[in-house]
């Protein structure tokens, strides 16, 4: 049994690489380029905690004499073990690039699957199930969509924060921006996985899963979900993007991530108080870091949406 | 049409009223207003009757509905930070948002339509690929990083321009306006520029996609069988049949441009609505938030409703299924 199903996901690997959609990935450059840096990004966010040179959260390991030093290469005051400079506080600015982008992926990411599981869900409600839920479900996606998502997210973000005690803010900061995040992004998940369903429906299988009398949230879930699935990874990996950039923009405008667990946000914002006194490094290079992950993964959604688009075949 | 019409206005109403009753849940759940205005040493006895006066003991029916009446006539209340009424704050603030936005709605459309023609004509050029590629890269960046990097290059490194605050202002009436000094229209450039890049970069692109259809329509090509000018054939035909849907962007743009307003003020600490929604955030202003929340919401409500109708206007099949426009 176990052996069957190795072998079916092997063929569906070699179905995959003998595929064109494989052909056009290895035969672009621009998609191998994005692909390979929002890789390249992912995995050292991922692996911070061990490649960092210093722990930024160890107060012991961070010393004042440290403060504010330039790189190494831009200034003479510069210290060889700091790259890419410190901050105010003593901090090596590479290792809090690392932490950061960790917090900001994380963030993105799970901001994108919960919105893209309440979209997926809705949509799946509106198209099969249709008539009043259709349309009152698609309503609410229409007065969302007229309102700009990174607006949503900031008058979410704004009311939790106005209803929780003060103290906690910055420990429940990191779930009122994911919550405030998602709420702002499920709407074309939605939309997508609706218009399909209301294709899939008509089919002869559905038909007949309804003729054998399969209860309706079997057919729905087992046999007209997978049918459906493919958009969204298109949509996720850009929403991915818009997400981290909500993410940035909130914590830059102080609303987001502490700057006890910053993100790169936050370093932005705490270099940002530097940046007049020419003290450019601290925002920068952070800045540097959102620009870089954020278009190679834009990129490459968009290569993967034009990939997988059959009108452009 | 009529029925059409009266759907998108309930619509409108139930959206209003669902926004009401997040701002005024705000005012319920957070803290307690007494407390905000009274001091230490009010005895518990004046507490409650000022709470009775108040009508805090009220039903919650009753009080959303004064909260409601009260929204209505633009009194939300007295600020718990800056100690005065809302709507003078918001007055206060008002005439800066809207000069910013409105500079920069003018520079997004008075640059952004010319450089989309521009790239509709040259279409190979190596200026149009520049612009096309700029644009790409400028509708990536985050707003708040490009403002960061005009204040570092235009401010830190060549030291021309101004990177915080409105300059001198001079006050016409109740309206305080920095275009009349030379310092006011200095600090207005950076803030103007960042917040118009967006915009401009999404006109130029539609203007750009519009008119490549429309010059390869019959009669562009007869205009110039008829030996036209290619000035007047550029812009006196085809663009003109490109401006409907332009237009509407840029109305639909209108309220983008104060939900990025928010940020482009806090880059450039511009003393707006935008910057007093997010400080309110931060020291939880309730009243502030829930006026904010408010207007905002009225602003929107009211542009798509304008634009739905003005739809509906132009292309009677709208309205045949009774209003949805997604069937």
């Amino acid at each position: 049994m176990a052996d069957s199903y190795r072998n079916k996901s092997n063929s569906k690997l070699k179905q995959f690489f003998a595929g064109d959609l494989w052909y056009d990935f290895y035969h672009s450059p621009v998609a191998l380029l994005s692909f390979s840096i929002s890789l390249i990004c992912l995995l050292l966010a991922l692996t911070a905690q061990l490649i960092a040179p210093f722990d930024i959260f160890d107060l012991a390991a961070i010393d004042l004499m440290d403060a504010d030093l330039p790189p190494p290469w831009a200034g003479e005051e510069g210290d060889s073990r700091f790259f890419l400079g410190t901050d105010d506080q003593g901090r090596d600015i590479w290792s809090g690039i690392l932490y950061g982008a960790q917090i900001s992926i994380f963030v993105g990411f799970t901001s994108v699957i919960i919105s893209a599981i309440i979209g997926i869900a809705l949509g799946l409600l509106a198209g099969y199930k249709g008539g009043r839920i259709d349309s009152f479900i698609m309503r609410v996606a229409d007065i969302q969509l007229s309102f700009p998502a990174i607006l949503i997210a900031l008058l979410i973000d704004g009311v939790m924060r106005g209803l929780l005690p003060r103290e906690m803010h910055d420990e429940l900061a990191v779930y009122v921006l994911i919550f405030a995040i998602s709420i702002s992004g499920w709407v074309q998940y939605a939309r997508t996985i609706r218009g399909s369903v209301m294709v899939e429906k008509n089919k002869e299988y559905v038909q007949a899963g309804q003729v054998i009398g399969l209860p309706s949230h079997i057919i729905a879930l087992r046999h007209i979900l997978p049918n459906v699935l493919n958009p969204i990874f298109v949509i996720g990996t850009i929403h991915l993007a818009s997400a981290i950039i909500t993410e940035a923009t909130l914590s830059y405008l102080g609303v987001g991530m502490s700057p006890t667990t910053p993100s790169l946000g936050t370093l932005i914002r705490i270099g940002n108080e530097y940046l007049l006194s020419g003290e450019w490094w601290i925002t920068l290079f952070p800045g540097a870091a959102l620009v870089i992950l954020v278009l190679s993964v834009n990129i490459f959604g968009d290569w993967l949406r034009d990939a997988l688009n059959p009108k452009l075949r | 049409m009529f029925s059409f019409l009266i759907n998108r206005l309930l619509q409108s109403i139930v959206v209003l009223i669902a926004v009401a009753l997040i701002a005024f849940s705000l005012f319920k759940f957070v803290g307690d207003p007494i407390n905000n205005m009274v001091g230490q040493d009010t005895t518990l006895q004046e507490r409650e009757e000022l709470r009775e006066r108040l009508g805090l003991n009220d039903p919650f029916h009753l009080q959303f509905y004064h909260f409601i009446k009260n929204a209505a006539v633009g009194d939300f209340g007295i600020s718990y930070r800056h100690k005065v009424p809302v709507s003078d704050l918001i007055a206060e603030r008002a005439p800066a948002t809207l000069e910013l936005s409105i500079i920069s709605v003018l520079l997004s459309v008075f640059i952004g339509i010319p450089m989309g023609v521009y790239t509709a004509i040259h279409r190979r050029g190596f200026i149009s690929r520049s612009f096309m590629s700029l644009s790409l890269v400028g509708i990536s960046l985050p707003t708040f990083l490009i403002g960061i990097l005009f204040i570092f290059l235009f401010g830190v490194i060549l030291r021309w321009l101004p990177t915080f605050g409105r300059g001198e202002v001079v006050s016409i009436g109740w309206w305080t306006t920095g275009l009349l000094t030379w310092s006011g229209i200095k600090s207005l450039i950076l803030p103007s520029i960042t917040l118009a890049l967006f915009q401009m970069t999404l006109i130029m692109r539609l203007v750009r996609t519009e008119m490549l259809e429309v010059l390869c329509t019959d009669y562009i090509k007869f205009a110039r069988a008829r030996g036209l000018s290619e000035q007047a054939i550029n812009f006196g035909h085809a663009l003109k049949n490109t401006l409907i849907p332009v237009i509407t962007i840029i109305g639909l743009q209108l309220g983008l441009v104060m939900a990025f307003a928010i940020i482009t003020e806090t880059v450039f600490q511009w003393p707006g609505m935008g910057m007093l929604f997010i400080q309110s955030i931060e020291e939880v202003d309730v009243p502030v938030m829930a006026a904010y929340l408010m207007m905002i919401s009225l602003i929107f409500v009211s542009i798509n409703l304008l634009v739905d109708i003005l739809y509906a206007y132009i292309d009677p099949r709208l309205t045949i299924d009774g209003g949805s426009k997604h069937g």
